[in-house]
Formats: C-alpha cells, sequence, structure tokens
C-alpha cells in the first residue's frame, strides 16, 4: 500500500531553532530518506514557505479560466510543509517510519493513498 | 524541551507584543505580560500538550497577567490617565487577523520614529519586535553591551513619548507606515551584511532577523509586490552568504566566489517570490534589485553571468532612484559590458559627489589596475583605505595594493 507521510507544523519556527536543534531534526530526514531509499522508490517533498504561493480561485462562471489570486492562502496557525510517499507494508511499518521524522516542531499524519498518475506507482 | 517552545515563542513574538501593545498601550507592560505568559505556558504546556491555538492561548494569559499587574502596581494611574481599560479577566479569544494585522505593522512603525537615527530604529525593533537581548544586538552593532543598552533606554523613553494613533489606519496611512518600515528592514539587513568599521564582516543575526520581519511582511500583507521583492532580494543576497568570505576569514568578491557554497533554498525561495511579483506587474526599487540579485544567482558563473542585463536593471535602478551610489552601480556594470576605460571616463561624472565613499575610490583602483596604470591605482587604494573600510575590505584593498607594486617593479 502506498502511504503518504504529511507533515505540518507553524511555519518558521524550525529556522528559529538553534542550530544543534535543527541538525538533530534534519538528522531524523536523512536516516528516514536513506531507509526508504534502500527499499525502493519514494518521493519526498519539502513545500517553500506559504508566501511563495499562488493560488487558483474557482472561475464563477463556466468557461472562464480560474482566478489567479496572490498568496498565501491564509494567516494559518499551521502550515502544510511537505511529505514523503512511498510504498509500506502495512499502517504499522509507515508509522513506524514516520517515527523517524517525528519532532516537537512539526505534527505527522500518517494516510494511505491511492497512485493516480505520475513517476511513483503502487502497482 | 524549552529551546523547542522557546522558538515557538519566538515565532509569535511581533503578533503577541503588537496586540498587547494595542491593548495596554504601553510597550513595556506588553513585553512583561509576553515574557510572564511564556513562563506559563513552559508549565502548562510540558503538563498538559500544546493548546491548539498557542497565540490566542499566550494572549489571553498574558492580558490576564498584565491586567493583574495593573491591578497591583502604581503603573496603574500611569496607563488608566491614556485610556479606559476595563480590568476585569478577560476570556479567552481567537486574535482577528486584520487588527493582528495592522497591530503589526504599528508596532514596527512605533520602532521607526523619526526622532531616532537609523541605527537606533533597528536596534529597537530587534529588541521589542525579535526579542533579542541586549548582548545579542550589542554583537550585531559591534559595540559594549553597557552602550547598548543605553541606546536603548533612550530610544524607548522616545517611543514612549511618541503618539501613534491606535484606530484602525487609512490604506494611504497603512501605505506609508508600510513603506517606511520596509525601509527599515532593508537596512537592517545591509547593517547585518556590511557594517561599516570592525571586524566582523558579516553579522549573520542582523540578516537573519531582517529576513523575518520581512517574511511577517509578505504573510501579513501578501498582495504587496514591493514586500515580496524586498524578500526575494534578502534571500537571494542571503544566499551567497557562505561563499562571501574564505577560511582565513578575509572577503572574497562576487567574481571569485564558489557559487557552489551559495545556498540553493533561499535561491530558489527568493526566484519564486520575484516572478509572482514580475506577475502582478509590479515597479518598484526592490524589485529591480532583486532583478539583479537573481541574475547573479541564474549565473553559472562569473563569465556567463547576462551583464547587459544587469546594466539594463541598473539603468532602471537609476531613474526610479537617481543616487550617485546607484549611478556608481550602473557604472560597475557598464565595466563589464563596455570595457574598464569606459567605466573609468564616465567615474568622473560621480567623483565629486563620492569623494568620501570608499568604494568608489576602491573600484577606481581596480579599473586603473585593469587598464594598467599601477601607480594611479595605488593612489586610488590608499583613497580608500583612509575612509575607515572593515578588517576584511582593509585586507583585500592591501592585497591590490601590493599586487599593483609588483607590477610596477615589473615595468
Amino acid at each position: 500500500m502506498l502511504y503518504a507521510i504529511t507533515i505540518y507544523g507553524e511555519a518558521g519556527v524550525f529556522d528559529t531553532l538553534p542550530k544543534a536543534r535543527q541538525d538533530e531534526v534534519m538528522a531524523g530526514h536523512g536516516a528516514l530518506q536513506e531507509a526508504l531509499g534502500a527499499r525502493g522508490e519514494f518521493v519526498s517533498i519539502k513545500l517553500m514557505p506559504p508566501t511563495s504561493a499562488v493560488m487558483l480561485d474557482p472561475a464563477q462562471e463556466a468557461g472562464q479560466p480560474p482566478l489567479i489570486v496572490d498568496g498565501p492562502f491564509a494567516e494559518t496557525k499551521e502550515s502544510f510543509l511537505g511529505f514523503y510517499a512511498a510504498e509500506f507494508a502495512d499502517l504499522e511499518e509507515a508509522l513506524q517510519f514516520a517515527g523517524m521524522i517525528s519532532s516537537p516542531v512539526a505534527r505527522l499524519e500518517v494516510r494511505p493513498v491511492a497512485w493516480a498518475g505520475g513517476a511513483i506507482s503502487s502497482g | 524541551m524549552s529551546e523547542w517552545l522557546e522558538a515557538t515563542f519566538s515565532q509569535h513574538r511581533p503578533r503577541a507584543i503588537a496586540a498587547l501593545t494595542r491593548y495596554f498601550r504601553d510597550i513595556d507592560l506588553a513585553e512583561d505580560a509576553f515574557a510572564e505568559a511564556c513562563l506559563k505556558a513552559v508549565a502548562e504546556w510540558t503538563e498538559n500538550g500544546r493548546p491548539r491555538d498557542g497565540l490566542a492561548w499566550l494572549l489571553t494569559t498574558a492580558r490576564n497577567a498584565g491586567l493583574d499587574q495593573l491591578r497591583k502596581t502604581r503603573r496603574r494611574q500611569d496607563i488608566l490617565s491614556r485610556h479606559r481599560l476595563d480590568l476585569e479577566p478577560v476570556p479567552p479569544v481567537p486574535p482577528d487577523p486584520d487588527a493582528l494585522r495592522d497591530d503589526v505593522l504599528r508596532l514596527l512603525f512605533i520602532c521607526c520614529h523619526p526622532r531616532l537615527d537609523p541605527q537606533d530604529q533597528i536596534a529597537i525593533a530587534l529588541k521589542i519586535v525579535g526579542g533579542l537581548t541586549v548582548d545579542e544586538i550589542a554583537r550585531g552593532f559591534l559595540v559594549k553591551p553597557k552602550a547598548m543598552e543605553q541606546r536603548l533606554t533612550r530610544a524607548k523613553k522616545k517611543i514612549a513619548a511618541s503618539h501613534v494613533a491606535f484606530e484602525t489606519p487609512t490604506p494611504q496611512e497603512r501605505n506609508r507606515r508600510l513603506g517606511k518600515v520596509s525601509l527599515m528592514v532593508y537596512l537592517m539587513f545591509n547593517e547585518g551584511w556590511s557594517t561599516s568599521g570592525g571586524d566582523a564582516q558579516i553579522r549573520l543575526t542582523l540578516c537573519e532577523e531582517a529576513i523575518r520581519l520581512a517574511r511577517l511582511l509578505v504573510g501579513l500583507f501578501p498582495g504587496m509586490g514591493e514586500q515580496s521583492a524586498l524578500l526575494a532580494l534578502l534571500l537571494l543576497q542571503h544566499a551567497r552568504r557562505d561563499a562571501r568570505s574564505d577560511a582565513a576569514g578575509r572577503l572574497v568578491p562576487l567574481d571569485a566566489q564558489d557559487r557552489t557554497r551559495w545556498d540553493r533554498a533561499n535561491i530558489s525561495e527568493g526566484l519564486a517570490l520575484l516572478q509572482k511579483v514580475e506577475r502582478i506587474n509590479h515597479q518598484g526599487p526592490y524589485r529591480v534589485q532583486a532583478a539583479i540579485a537573481a541574475t547573479h544567482a541564474r549565473a553559472g558563473s562569473d563569465e556567463t553571468t547576462d551583464w547587459p542585463l544587469i546594466e539594463a536593471h541598473y539603468a532602471a535602478l537609476y531613474a526610479l532612484q537617481p543616487t550617485p551610489v546607484v549611478r556608481l552601480n550602473l557604472i560597475a556594470a557598464q565595466a563589464r559590458t563596455l570595457g574598464p576605460a569606459a567605466a573609468l571616463e564616465r567615474m568622473a561624472s560621480v567623483a565629486e559627489e563620492l569623494d568620501r565613499y570608499r568604494w568608489f575610490h576602491a573600484m577606481r583602483g581596480s579599473l586603473l589596475q585593469q587598464v594598467g596604470e599601477p601607480a594611479a591605482a595605488i593612489d586610488a587604494f590608499e583613497a580608500a583605505l583612509a575612509l575607515g573600510p572593515t578588517a576584511p575590505e582593509r585586507v583585500a584593498v592591501e592585497e591590490k595594493i601590493a599586487l599593483c607594486r609588483k607590477n610596477l617593479r615589473q615595468l
């Protein structure tokens, strides 16, 4: 089963941490990426800060293009910071891997996802 | 655990202090109340876990802590004489994002008090909004902590006496505040990037704080092109920090920098922001400067840099800001497109105005060196040395003089 490990946190908190704590967080990501790489294909995406976002609002009338609006979407308390996607045998295993990047600056969500096109597939 | 919490508090600090300042109309009380709320949070959050909305929790707790102080102390009369305040404890209310946006802008604007010189404006913003300690700020400005403390105390007195309207600002007033505050953030970065005098060339803390504030402004005012451009500019500049000095602490000029040491994450974010600004077709000085930095960032090497494009950007900047320093930068770009001799000729047009500007003489020395006039180049470099360069700049200029002397002997 393909699982996504999505990462949420308050944007900017990580940057405020002392270097040693930042290194701890990054070491977790390094270990996870190495472990996933050894097993097969995986994707890891780090979202840029929300200030660089542009939004597409749905078109008001049929046939019109969507309205492109300057992001970010909102001053949200928690932002979507990034995600991993990889094959895991089951939820138990996905949780075990996700635990490698658990840190006080982020909340993680582990969720099964279905392949919908692109370079990685569940097949 | 406390370091993680501290990072969270420092992230909330600008908004919290800003909202509390509007509430109490007193920055000192706002700072004290926030500090007390953070102390309570350490105990409470460690024991019971974090609240869903940390900022709302801190604001409510700080308001009640501040009210408690007001009830107990003589500050009460002083503050209550200035505005009405209900002293009953407040129930938790989620902060209103629109009000918060103007609060943060107002707090930063208060720091830009016209009676403070730009350095003091920056120092007071680092203290109040950034929450830096006096020691950290003193290090940033290369002064003794004691001296910085006195400066901050004087600056605080001046801003305490200022009368800034607490009503919701008109759009024009909001724009005016945003312009002033953005300039302060820009100067904060420059202060960190190249302080005048002293031996540490790059004061990263100031640069990082400036980027945080620029990011805060973009987050609060997402539609404003000039603020996005400012953040893009700072990120593109900051990306070069590691390549900018060598292991011995010597300055490495742009053309000799190891570009693999430029921070790719900063560059991609800066370029993404600039593309956004270009989409909304915004024009302004920060955008042009960001476009110049982006041209360097996109080039794989000094040789493959698009100098005609950089020259065009500087010409556009000169149209927006016709100052001699911008003109000097335009001429520096022309040295690459038209050659050093043509650039030297053009430098005469700003020679009088920039006679006390050390970069003018340093650049003139380099161009004279390139056209094969080492004796005149030495004179120009010595003029630059006489105008108080930083220690790493001094080393770089002295090396150039030594090279010219060697060339002279070979002639």
